[in-house]
């Protein structure tokens, strides 16, 4: 039973910024192991999705239910689930301060309570997966912006989440960035990572998702495996979007 | 050569330019001499008196025989003259406790409280004695120089966390935090320092139940503390606000708690921005600890102003304050050449 319950599991979730509304009632389940990408035109309310379920944005209405817990005000059970939930910004949101190490051992150590040297031998195993292990003395700074971000995924690995969110990473990247950092994702999916992609990197997602949600002013208009998403988009929304983004 | 290029195409471009290069550079080079003639060629160092003095520099230099008589009254006032090598101490041991402080790899938590506990200890039985077979000497003979030292060092020491966490409030999710910081800040800052020591010094013992008496020193102290607070929280603050909400984020992802996302993330950023403002600041409220004369205190710029009063001595006025103007000037240097050095090195 217990594997067949959802990893991450939002039901009627409902989010509104002032007069605003967000999110308009979304539910969807996500299994162990599953990779599910999320697209949708801009301001769908894609970011707004994933951001609730660690808890960086709150929700008003509806149930957000992580590995068996649901979110609450309860501040010890919101660090209990971000703890399990790893999360890759657009921004990258590197702290500038420390070190590509410090980055990474970071939260291990005063999070999970790691002994130092345990946590540097960690961080250099993700570093190494993220091909980018003789970057460790170096600063944020110091890199581009595909290291950075392969830095960030190698931070959030680090804490050994049980799932991972992205919030669109390969946008704020120069083009010839994108792939080193997809290549990365792809391997993490191909590892079994449970993961929620917001990304228009379309190949990608024929690539690795097990399913595909298209979102809409707030609303989930449609979830379909990626062939039959892309060969016969089911909503005239859908189909508007992939023709603007496929550029044909 | 190339401060030549550099000249002729700054300060020698053209006609004007350069008549009043010329003029500027012959008013500096004039000043300086008159400067140096009076300081050093015409001036008097040695004399029995000031009559004398006056006498031997035909009143053209300065007099200082003056301050070779003076310096130890100036720097440490009423303190028993046997006993100036206690406050003499002192002094070198703050000098060697911000000295150290300064330097990054003694930047533990820890190991700064614990330095600062025990050489502020020390300074405290250096001055006040009454143990170690250390005569006692009461706090209104702590004057001069050390009592200077005292005051600024300890004001922003203590200030310092306190206004960190005025700052915070005042970004606080909590609306009577929040209501609490902005009123105790705008209060303080609404006001003079001189009204905040004044109130610490004359008004609290109204307050106070009779028989309970609180050392002047300790008031005027804590006057400096809530009022330097004040002022740095709002350096602070602009600091936080510097910092991206993207790291607050990363942090909050990464399950840091509120105080670990503070003091890991937020505020190391946020202080290293701000360090010029807080250098500032500091710079500022050193010479500020000169306000407390008027609560009676014996500071630096007191013992100098009370040296130039006696009879044999007197009117030397000019002396004295380059004097101790020359030994404010060298700590601010200090300050400001640090934070500038810090700057550099915390850039990236
Ligand atoms: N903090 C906020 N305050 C007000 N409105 C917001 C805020 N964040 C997002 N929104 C609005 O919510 C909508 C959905 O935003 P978002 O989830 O970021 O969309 P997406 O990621 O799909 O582009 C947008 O219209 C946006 O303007
Ligand atoms: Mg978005």
């Amino acid at each position: 039973m217990s594997d067949e319950r959802p990893m991450i599991e939002l039901d009627m979730v409902e989010k509104r910024y002032g007069a605003f509304q967000a999110l308009k009632g979304v539910s969807l389940a996500v299994k162990k192991g599953e990779k599910v990408v999320v697209c949708g035109p801009s301001g769908s309310g894609k970011s707004t999705m994933i951001r609730c379920v660690n808890r960086l944005e709150r929700h008003d209405k509806g149930r957000i239910v992580v590995d068996g817990v649901e979110l609450t005000d309860d501040p010890s059970q919101i660090e209990a689930i971000r703890r399990e939930i790893g999360m890759v910004f657009q921004q990258f949101n590197l702290f500038p301060h420390l070190t590509v190490l410090e980055n990474l051992t970071l939260a291990p150590i005063r999070v999970r309570g790691m002994k130092p040297a345990e946590a540097k031998d960690v961080a250099m195993h993700f570093l190494e997966r993220v091909h980018i292990p003789e970057q460790a003395a170096k600063y944020p700074g110091q890199l581009s912006g595909g290291q950075q971000q392969r830095v960030a995924i190698a931070r959030a690995l680090a804490m050994r989440p049980k799932a991972m969110l992205f919030d669109e990473p390969t946008s704020a990247l120069d083009p010839e960035m994108i792939k080193e950092v997809l290549d990365v994702m792809v391997t993490l999916a191909e590892d079994g990572m449970t993961m929620i992609c917001v990304t228009h990197e379309m190949g990608f997602a024929k690539r690795v998702a097990d399913k595909i949600v298209f979102m809409d002013e707030g609303q989930i208009v449609e979830v379909a495996k990626p062939d039959d998403f892309f060969s016969s988009p089911k909503s005239e929304r859908a189909k508007l979007f992939l023709s603007r983004i496929l550029g044909h | 050569m190339r401060a030549i290029v550099w000249a002729r195409a700054n300060l020698f471009n053209g006609i004007w330019n350069s008549i009043l290069t010329l003029v500027v550079v012959v008013l500096i080079a004039r000043g300086l001499w008159e400067v140096v003639q009076w300081g050093v060629i015409d001036a008097v160092w040695s004399a029995p008196d000031g009559r004398a003095c006056r006498a031997l520099s035909n009143d053209a230099g300065a007099c200082w025989a003056f301050i070779g008589q003076w310096n130890r009254f100036i720097l440490f006032g009423r303190y028993p003259y046997d006993a100036q090598w206690r406050p003499l101490l002192v002094v070198i041991l703050f000098m060697v406790l911000v000295l150290a402080s300064c330097d990054r790899r003694m930047w533990r938590a820890g190991l700064l409280a614990g330095m600062w506990i025990f050489g502020l200890a020390a300074c405290f039985i250096l001055m006040g004695g009454g143990v170690f077979g250390l005569a006692k000497v009461p706090t209104d003979l702590w004057n001069g120089l050390p009592l200077t030292l005292f005051l600024a060092v300890i004001g922003l020491a203590g200030a310092f966390p306190l206004a960190i966490l005025l700052a915070l409030g005042r970004r606080s999710q909590l609306p009577t935090i929040r209501a609490l910081c902005v009123g105790y800040i705008e209060l303080i800052r609404g006001v003079p320092l001189i009204t905040v020591l004044f109130m610490a010094s004359v008004m609290l013992p109204l307050f106070l139940p009779a028989g309970v008496t609180i050392n002047n020193l300790v008031r005027a102290q804590a006057g400096l503390i809530l009022f330097y607070a004040a002022y740095l929280a709002e350096v602070v603050r602009g600091g936080l606000q510097a910092i991206p909400t993207g790291q607050y984020e990363a942090a909050d992802a990464l399950g840091l708690g509120y105080w670990r996302k503070t003091s890991l993330i937020v505020l190391p950023q946020a202080l290293a921005i701000s360090i010029p403002p807080l250098v500032n600041t500091f710079i500022a409220a050193f010479k500020d600890t000169t306000l407390v004369t008027i609560v009676g205190l014996f500071d630096l710029l007191a013992t100098a102003g009370n040296a130039i009063t006696d009879p044999e001595w007197r009117g030397f006025y000019v002396e004295a304050y380059v004097f101790v103007a020359a030994i404010y000037f060298v700590f601010c240097f200090f300050m400001s050449r640090y934070s500038r050095n810090l700057e550099r090195r915390l850039a990236r």
